[in-house]
């Protein structure tokens, strides 16, 4: 177990093993989001109240999913590497904070335009929506944070600190948001909570959002990957590389 | 007295740029160990090191033949660093800024120990005019007026020498030698030519460094 | 300068096995602390204007929004516990920067760092002093400025007590944001951008507090998570604090 840890430590030993996994994630996201989104978009049924407007879950559920996700692992990522000063997991720590803050984004914006239909404005204070715009700050102070430091491993410990803390808020901040939105007003209708969804309406997303994780992954094996090569350029396995593929 | 610290395979690099590797130091009692070396060799970054506060280096260090992690509170109460910066707050006097320094140690607040040190450094009659008044040279005295205020065994010292006039200097000097004379040891860095002596050792850095061959 | 160097080397260096002397931490700890407190008081209010400028700007803000609003009291009763509870939490955040930029400029901070005291309890001192100073007058103020937003008059105690208790945590996750940023030459507004998003459920329960009072619902439960999170922050933050330090002080 051990070896294992820090033999995945190492750059070269990572940059191997991720030359090989990357393809698999690539292929498995590439299957799933094609088939979820043409099974969502044409074969699940309308919603009976809103319509087809609703198929924008095909999109926003996934992508809501991840935010919180990438932030959790981004925590994971800074915690290993401030504990065992695996270099690696600081590399992926970095390449995840801008794919988890273009996540936030895109289900704020989703969640947008989906409030059209619903609510007839492009933005309502709803609780989820307003959880969502919080950890869009959280993700922009991560990444202010890392790139104000003049050396790379005070910013990338910064960061990783930074995370921690705001993993740990996280929850605080959504409950007392949730608390905050059932106060003020009164429970109208909410996007992401509507009643049990059936067999055929859910599979789909099932199947998105499993697909935008293998992206996840494979998107960020492919980051990491390429920040290995560039922190490590002046390394001789790097060159060497460089050699043969010339 | 077996007063010991020991570093083994000691290797820096700062964004890309190695500042020192393999460097292997041993501090014994009864030593001045000044480092040497050009602007940028990263004589402040090991001071820093040797002195517990960094921890972006590779390596190992030893204190007194344990490892440094696992007696890091012993090391520190045998530890006097004085850095660039004095440490000394403007808006206090120096009496008060001694009074702080003693009760950081976990020591009993004692007012003629501190006067003491104060004259120790040429101080006495400017104890309670506040310290942003006095010349940069004052202020570092007041700094090294905690050499005598809380003892300790290992100095690390980076460019103490900084604004102190000549006498000053001369005093300094003698200081560390007595230190290094009474078992202690200090590890000092100062653009000052220090007086040969049998206690005082050079270590060189930068020299033995070849300029990287990558570059 | 020579003269006992001799005797109180001898005195304090012994190798490493003198811990058993050398122990008594609880006692040390003590010390430290009540020095370090001791300290950044004197030093806070020797520079008057460093505990004012907050005080001052809380009242200018509050002055701002019946001019950018409405002087109507019906409006402004309605809008203030929520006004008061903004207007608090930036002063706090406005004098948060300089929480320990003068000891990391002047070196003081180093020597925290290196003194043989956990720095967890000694970096508490500090944001002690800075509740001391900052959220406690602010929430001593505050009934003052609810006076001019028209709140009714059952609701100020709740004001105080609820900012009171708010802005300790406040002080606490604050400090994290500050020592993150103290090495950075133009930290203030990345600062900001740290903290506020984690002011968030303070603001939230803070002005629920004074809301409920308001309309005579009670503020207990309020109150009470206001305690849990400040007694949260009590035991988490100092870390998040002295790790933070530990990374700022490496530039």
């Amino acid at each position: 177990m051990w070896a294992f840890i820090h033999k995945l430590g190492s750059p070269k030993w990572f940059y191997a093993l991720s030359a090989r996994l990357q393809p698999w994630f690539w292929a498995l996201a590439a299957v799933l989001i094609v088939i979820g989104t043409l099974w969502g978009l044409a074969f699940a049924p309308a919603d009976y109240q809103q319509g087809n407007s609703f198929r924008i879950i095909y999109i926003h559920v996934p992508a809501a999913f991840l935010a919180q996700s990438v932030f959790v692992s981004m925590a994971v990522a800074g915690l290993v590497f401030m504990v065992w000063k695996i270099k690696v997991a600081d590399m992926a720590a970095a390449v995840m904070a801008p794919f988890g803050a273009a996540m936030t984004f895109v289900a704020l914006f989703s969640g947008a335009v989906w409030g059209v239909p619903t609510w007839g404005t492009w933005w309502m204070w709803d609780a989820r929506l307003t959880s969502m715009l919080i950890l869009l700050f959280l993700y922009l102070g991560v990444i202010a944070l890392r790139g104000s430091f003049a050396s790379r491993h005070s910013g990338a410990r910064a960061a990783s600190v930074l995370a921690m803390v705001g993993v740990i808020n996280i929850p605080v901040i959504k409950y007392s948001v949730d608390w905050w939105y059932t106060l003020h007003q009164p429970a109208t209708f909410s996007v992401t909570s509507s009643p049990a969804m059936p067999v055929s309406m859910w599979l789909p997303l099932l199947v998105m959002v499993v697909g935008f994780y293998s992206f996840f992954i494979a998107l960020t094996l492919m980051r990491t990957r390429n920040e290995i090569l560039r922190r490590e350029s002046n390394k001789r396995w790097v060159k060497e590389l460089f050699q043969e593929a010339q | 007295m077996s007063l010991c610290l020991q570093a083994r395979n000691l290797a820096c690099e700062r964004d890309d740029r190695s500042l020192f590797a393999d460097l292997d130091v041993d501090i014994q009692g009864g030593e001045v160990v000044r480092v040497e070396g050009p602007n940028g060799c990263g004589k402040t970054t090991l001071l820093k090191i040797l002195s517990g506060q960094l921890g972006d280096y590779s390596g190992a260090l030893f204190w007194n033949g344990r490892p440094m992690q696992d007696v890091r509170d012993a090391f520190l109460r045998h530890l006097l660093y004085l850095g660039h910066a004095p440490g000394v707050k403007a808006g206090l006097s120096p009496l008060e800024n001694l009074v702080w320094y003693q009760a950081l140690s976990g020591e009993r607040s004692s007012e003629d120990r501190r006067l003491d040190a104060l004259a120790n450094v040429d101080l006495a009659g400017f104890e309670d005019v506040p310290a942003g008044q006095l010349s940069a040279g004052q202020q570092r005295r007041i700094a090294l007026a905690r050499l005598k205020l809380t003892p300790r065994a290992l100095w690390v010292l980076d460019e103490p020498f900084t604004a102190i006039d000549r006498n000053g200097v001369a005093a300094l000097e003698a200081t560390l030698l007595d230190h290094a004379r009474a078992g202690g040891s200090v590890i000092v860095t100062t653009h000052h030519e220090l007086a040969a002596s049998p206690l005082l050792r050079r270590l060189p850095l930068g020299e033995s460094m070849q300029p990287s061959a990558e570059a | 300068m020579t003269e006992g160097m001799t005797e109180s080397v001898k005195q304090q260096s012994a190798p490493a096995g003198d811990e058993s002397r050398n122990a008594a931490p609880s006692s040390g700890l003590g010390i430290a602390l009540a020095a370090t407190l001791r300290r950044d008081l004197v030093l806070m209010l020797r520079y008057r204007g460093e505990v004012l400028n907050p005080l001052v700007f809380f009242a200018l803000v509050i002055t701002l929004f019946p001019i950018g609003i409405s002087p109507d009291p019906e409006l402004l009763q309605r809008i203030a516990p929520g006004l008061l509870w903004v207007a608090a939490l930036l002063a706090a955040l406005l004098s948060l920067d300089s929480l320990f930029r003068g000891d990391f400029d002047d070196g003081s901070l180093e020597q925290l760092l290196l003194a043989p005291q956990p720095l967890a309890a000694l970096s508490l001192a500090k944001v002690a002093v800075h509740w001391l100073l900052t959220g406690l007058p602010l929430a001593l103020m505050a009934p003052l400025l609810g006076v001019m937003l028209s709140l009714p008059p059952g609701s100020y105690s709740i004001l105080s007590l609820s900012l009171a208790l708010g802005s300790a945590s406040l002080s606490l996750i604050g400090a994290i944001g500050a020592a993150l940023t103290v090495g950075l030459a133009r930290g203030g507004v990345l600062l900001s951008l740290l903290v506020l998003p984690l002011y968030i459920p303070v603001l939230i329960f803070g002005a629920g507090a004074v809301q409920a009072a308001i309309m005579g619902d009670g503020a207990g439960a309020h109150l009470a998570i206001l305690g849990a999170l400040l007694a949260a922050s009590l035991a988490l933050a100092p870390w998040g604090i002295a790790a933070a330090l530990r990374i700022s002080i490496n530039g």
